[in-house]
């Protein structure tokens, strides 16, 4: 057997990576570790078709304090933010967040985000870890004009998330704050099993859940006693591979696989966070004013769902054929999926052929053509 | 203790090898190997009457995160595989020594460097 050939979560070897604050429970769990973006993060505890089932059923813990946090201050935050990300967060409500993107002058995507307003004039940013650095340094030079301090946070907060339909009793037995007041894509500070947090109803796994920042010294107690409290509603510690395939049937783009510098918000099917009505310029408008054209009247490449007629799994690069053999397109994130029980992928083709339903897509499987179902976008939504 | 059973043989790519039974050796990978793969959910072996070289790729298994090539161990003609993995490849997992076995060969030469259990041991620990 070879070294596995392919490994998305993977990034470039960094001299020694970084560890979290939880480093030594998931070293006493038995967690296998790998390398992302330059942190020593869990994989998974034991099966990760076990730990995916259980967050979409119960409820999975995770460590997210990979994440990149960085803090915007200050009279001008608000504007700051307008004018260096495509959103229009100087609107947005305190206690509220969005999801938004950091491009470049020439609409490519930096990142995706997720923007909390804590006050007024207090904005939290959590980017990508892998893409952490180049954030920073984007906003702190698009904000130098305005009234506003961009502060790197990133080894101020530990990063827990309990996302399952069981998180909302497993968090209710452990705070007093108005959980039931707290909204999809909204926080409030508050104290979780005696720990000072921000509680935020996000997630990246398609279910309900929360995100607890925290200060990496109360981690470990914070971790412990979710682990307890959850233990009787199934609650298990989850690894990156099972967020991978828990993101990817809720149709979440991952950057580097969906998102990249390559593609605007636009080509991404994800037009809908570039706020153009917002007052005064901000990075990327009249590229992406272009692309928004495009995409309107003659769209390159869709993103799509993809669902195998047989069980050999895609991969992200592997290219996708028409009938006749041409290449349409290729795959961005590819896995078997836990609860479709075929393998699925997300995938740019040529808008020709990304109608549901298209008639013999195949994906290039290592030189074999496997027939592929085209699907719309997500593969997977809860009940609510 | 060793994980590994002593009676079996090695490959440095993972691949365990039995003595033969009837003519024939039966091959799997070792528990080290699917731990690292995790989940495996796919697993494509050689066709029965087949040849496989020592060394070189004869089929391949699918993992959530990736997919590895499965190594001959030994040369020899297939001359069973293991149905009951095909159909549920968990087994890998939940007993790759046992009911996760992959195929049996009719071993005409053997590989170059097998290993004792001992020496597989010290190879996956370094």
């Amino acid at each position: 057997m070879s070294e596995p050939s392919n490994q998305p979560l993977s990034a470039p070897p960094a001299a020694s990576p970084r560890r979290t604050a939880l480093d030594a429970v998931h070293r006493a769990l038995g967690a296998t570790m790998t390398d992302f973006a330059g942190w020593d993060m869990p994989l998974r505890y034991g099966s990760e078709r076990d730990e995916h089932q259980a967050v979409r059923t119960r409820a999975g813990l995770f460590d997210l304090s990979h994440m990149g946090e960085i803090t915007v201050t200050g009279p001008q935050a608000g504007q700051a933010l307008d004018h260096a990300l495509v959103g229009h967060l100087s609107a947005l409500a305190v206690g509220k967040a969005r999801y938004t993107m950091v491009c470049a002058p020439d609409g490519g995507i930096l990142d995706d985000l997720i923007v909390y307003r804590l006050a007024e004039q207090r904005y939290l940013i959590v980017a990508n870890a892998s893409n952490a650095q180049t954030v920073l340094d984007t906003v702190a030079v698009r904000a130098a004009e305005f009234d506003a301090q961009v502060t790197d946070d990133r080894d101020a907060y530990a990063l827990l998330a309990v996302q399952g339909p069981a998180a909302p009793g497993i968090l209710k037995a452990l705070t007093d704050a108005d959980l039931d007041g707290l909204r999809y894509y909204a926080g409030l500070p508050g104290t979780v099993a005696g720990v000072s947090a921000l509680i935020a109803r996000t997630g990246y796994t398609g279910e309900d859940g929360f995100e607890l920042f925290v200060a990496p010294a109360d981690a470990e107690p914070l971790w412990q006693a979710l682990l307890a409290a959850g233990a009787d509603a199934g609650l298990v510690p989850c690894g990156l591979s099972c967020r991978d395939t828990l993101r990817l049937e809720a149709g979440m783009p991952l950057y580097g696989h969906e998102l990249t510098a390559q593609v605007t918000p636009f080509d991404a099917g994800l037009g809908r966070v570039v706020k153009f009505d917002k007052s005064g310029d901000f990075v990327g408008r009249e590229a992406l004013t272009a692309a928004a054209a495009r995409a309107a009247d003659i769209p390159p490449r869709k993103l799509v769902g993809l669902v195998a007629e047989g069980r050999r799994v895609p991969r992200a690069g592997y290219t996708v054929t028409d009938a006749s053999g041409a290449v349409i397109g290729e795959v961005t994130s590819g896995a078997p999926s836990p609860t479709l029980g075929v393998p699925i992928a997300m995938a740019y083709l040529d808008a020709a052929h990304a109608a549901p339903g298209t008639e013999g897509v195949a994906v290039d499987i290592r030189g074999s053509r496997e027939p592929y179902r085209v699907v719309a976008l997500p593969f997977y939504q809860r009940e609510r | 203790m060793s994980i590994n059973p002593e009676q079996l043989r090695y490959s440095k790519e993972h691949e365990w090898l039995t003595a033969p039974e009837d003519g024939a050796s039966t091959v799997g990978i070792t528990s080290h190997a699917a731990d690292a793969l995790g989940d495996v959910v796919f697993v494509q072996l050689p066709e029965v009457g087949s040849t496989v070289t020592a060394g070189e790729s004869c089929g391949e298994l699918e993992s959530t995160k990736s997919v590895s090539e499965l190594y001959a161990p030994v040369s020899g003609e297939v001359t069973e595989v293991n149905q009951d993995v095909v159909d549920d490849p968990s087994l890998v997992n939940s007993a790759p020594f046992e009911g996760g076995w992959l195929f049996k060969v009719k071993v005409s030469e053997e590989g170059a460097d097998l290993l004792t259990a001992a020496e597989y041991d010290a190879f996956t620990a370094a």
